[in-house]
């Protein structure tokens, strides 16, 4: 249904679950934070939240959610963007500067080893015990012939 | 008559609120609620207060539940509020259920669905029994795991919907109206009419669903399918030119069947009613799928004789936001008001030659 995800698009999904902490220290453990300007924000807004009729019908608003964005440049003069779910500048200031660094050539690949792949890996360790839960739960009903006569 | 305002009492007032905080906190002795403990351990009411509130923020929505001491409609009206304090910076494009990573599946028209049943997290099949344990807050173990296989897991109306025997979804492109900018008018597409369901009061849904079993506007329905889990959230930002992850939002997805008759275009087939909401609220997907589908009687030609059929009645008074500013005004000074309706009275007994 939908086109096949960019690069940018997976960092960007990656960083937008983040957790603050675990981004920060990521993002420092590697070498120190390089200097930056902000462009935008941070700042809090919402976004509307849409569904469809049946799941598959036309659109309907089903209820906003709280939204932080943030935008900034390096000095290297690449311009990251972040928007996150959730009221968290902090956070949504680091998922800019990381946006904007995977797009430096000289640190991409640095920043993916050391941030993105750990943050993805942890990411899918923890939708994998919810499934894992879930799994648990799996039930088998059976119809009893008797209750009909 | 209109209302007419009254001033002073600012110090009552005052004294009142300052006592309301004292309240809240309770016995000193006893150490006070996190935000964070009611977001863990009171999820049920944080989902509901995010549907009602129409704001999905569960750390908001807890806060919320804490200021308001648990009142919930209360809580709700904070966060709508909240909400009017921010920027909109875009709409996601509408989320896909069908993608939805699940936590619970289950469905009362299928014993072999596709993907398999889920129970999940929930209630149901427990005793009702008060559990004690709970009193001190013993230790809980941790629960089984099992291997989860990656499966399709396709929404049962498409399984259904191959034979033709019951109606499809119709894509559609177009713009949705939205109550948060237009005032709620009539007649009111299916696009805002789930929008005012979806943030509606889960108990004056619950009683208009059931109403509907129970005969008034009657339309058989079976439980299709109940889905909940995470959906990923997606928007398009103009500077970027391309649609983006967000996040995550837990949703509950009901799908209704119910038997139809047929009219002379269409032939008889089952027909569907359909509920979404924010959070786990299983209940509420429920109640909103039986009045989504009783809310079409006039669309698929049936007679709209009951409650749950009018339009009108059901979006009127789903918003318990409105609702209890409404009723709840009644409680403010109307001393003037009521000065004027005792002269109407006053007079009317008069001529009538009522003895005083």
């Amino acid at each position: 249904m939908d086109a096949p995800r960019s690069a940018r698009q997976r960092w960007m999904s990656v960083l937008a679950r983040a957790d603050t902490g675990v981004l920060r220290r990521l993002l420092n453990q590697r070498a120190p934070l390089p200097a930056y300007t902000v462009l935008r924000g941070p700042e809090g807004g919402l976004a509307m939240v849409r569904g469809r009729a049946g799941g598959g019908g036309a659109a309907f608003n089903l209820g906003e959610m709280t939204v932080t964005r943030c935008s900034v440049s390096t000095e290297a003069g690449f311009v990251g963007h972040a928007y996150i779910q959730g009221r968290d500048t902090a956070r949504a200031e680091l998922a800019a500067l990381a946006d904007a660094l995977m797009q430096d050539p000289l640190q991409a690949e640095s920043i993916e080893k050391h941030v993105i792949a750990p943050l993805e890996h942890q990411q899918a360790l923890k939708r994998a015990e919810r499934a894992g839960k879930a799994a648990a739960t799996k039930v088998q009903f059976f119809t009893m012939r008797t209750m009909r006569t | 008559m209109a209302y007419v305002a009254v001033k002073g009492g600012e110090r009552a007032i005052d004294a009142a609120h300052d006592w309301l905080a004292e309240e809240r906190r309770g016995d000193p002795a006893v150490p006070p609620l996190g935000v964070a403990q009611i977001q863990q351990q009171l999820g049920r009411a944080v989902n509901r207060v995010m549907a009602e509130g129409s704001l999905y923020d569960p750390q908001l929505a807890a806060l919320a539940i804490k200021q308001a001491q648990g009142d919930l409609i209360e809580a709700a009206f904070l966060l709508r509020a909240y909400r009017t304090t921010l920027p909109r910076f875009a709409h996601s494009k509408p989320v896909d259920t069908g993608a939805m990573r699940i936590e619970r599946r289950i469905s009362a028209i299928f014993k072999d669905l596709p993907g398999g049943q889920m129970l999940g997290p929930t209630y149901d099949y427990t005793h009702r029994l008060l559990d004690f344990s709970l009193l001190d807050d013993e230790a809980v173990a941790q629960g089984p795991v099992a291997e989860a296989v990656p499966e399709a897991m396709p929404r049962v109306p498409d399984i259904l919907g191959h034979e033709g025997i019951i109606e499809p979804d119709v894509p559609s492109e177009q713009e949705p109206g939205d109550l948060t900018r237009e005032p709620l008018s009539f007649p009111a597409g299916r696009d805002v009419r789930l929008q005012a369901l979806a943030r509606g009061d889960e108990g004056f849904l619950l009683g208009m669903g059931y109403s509907t079993q129970r005969g008034y506007g009657g339309s058989h329905p079976f439980a299709g399918e109940i889905r909940m889990g995470e959906v990923s959230v997606e928007i398009e930002p103009a500077e970027l030119g391309f649609a983006i992850d967000i996040g995550d939002v837990v949703l509950t997805e009901c799908q209704m069947v119910n038997q139809f008759q047929g009219s002379k275009t269409v032939p008889p087939r089952f027909t569907r009613g359909y509920g979404l909401v924010f959070g786990f609220g299983e209940r509420k997907a429920m109640a909103m799928a039986l009045v989504d589908r009783t809310l079409r009687a006039e669309e698929l030609g049936e007679d709209v004789t009951a409650p749950a059929q009018n339009v009108e009645f059901v979006l009127y008074h789903s918003d318990n936001i409105e609702a209890t500013g409404f009723v709840e005004h009644l409680k403010l000074p109307h001393y003037v008001d009521f000065q004027s309706e005792l002269q109407n009275v006053r007079k009317m007994r008069a001529e009538r030659g009522t003895p005083e």
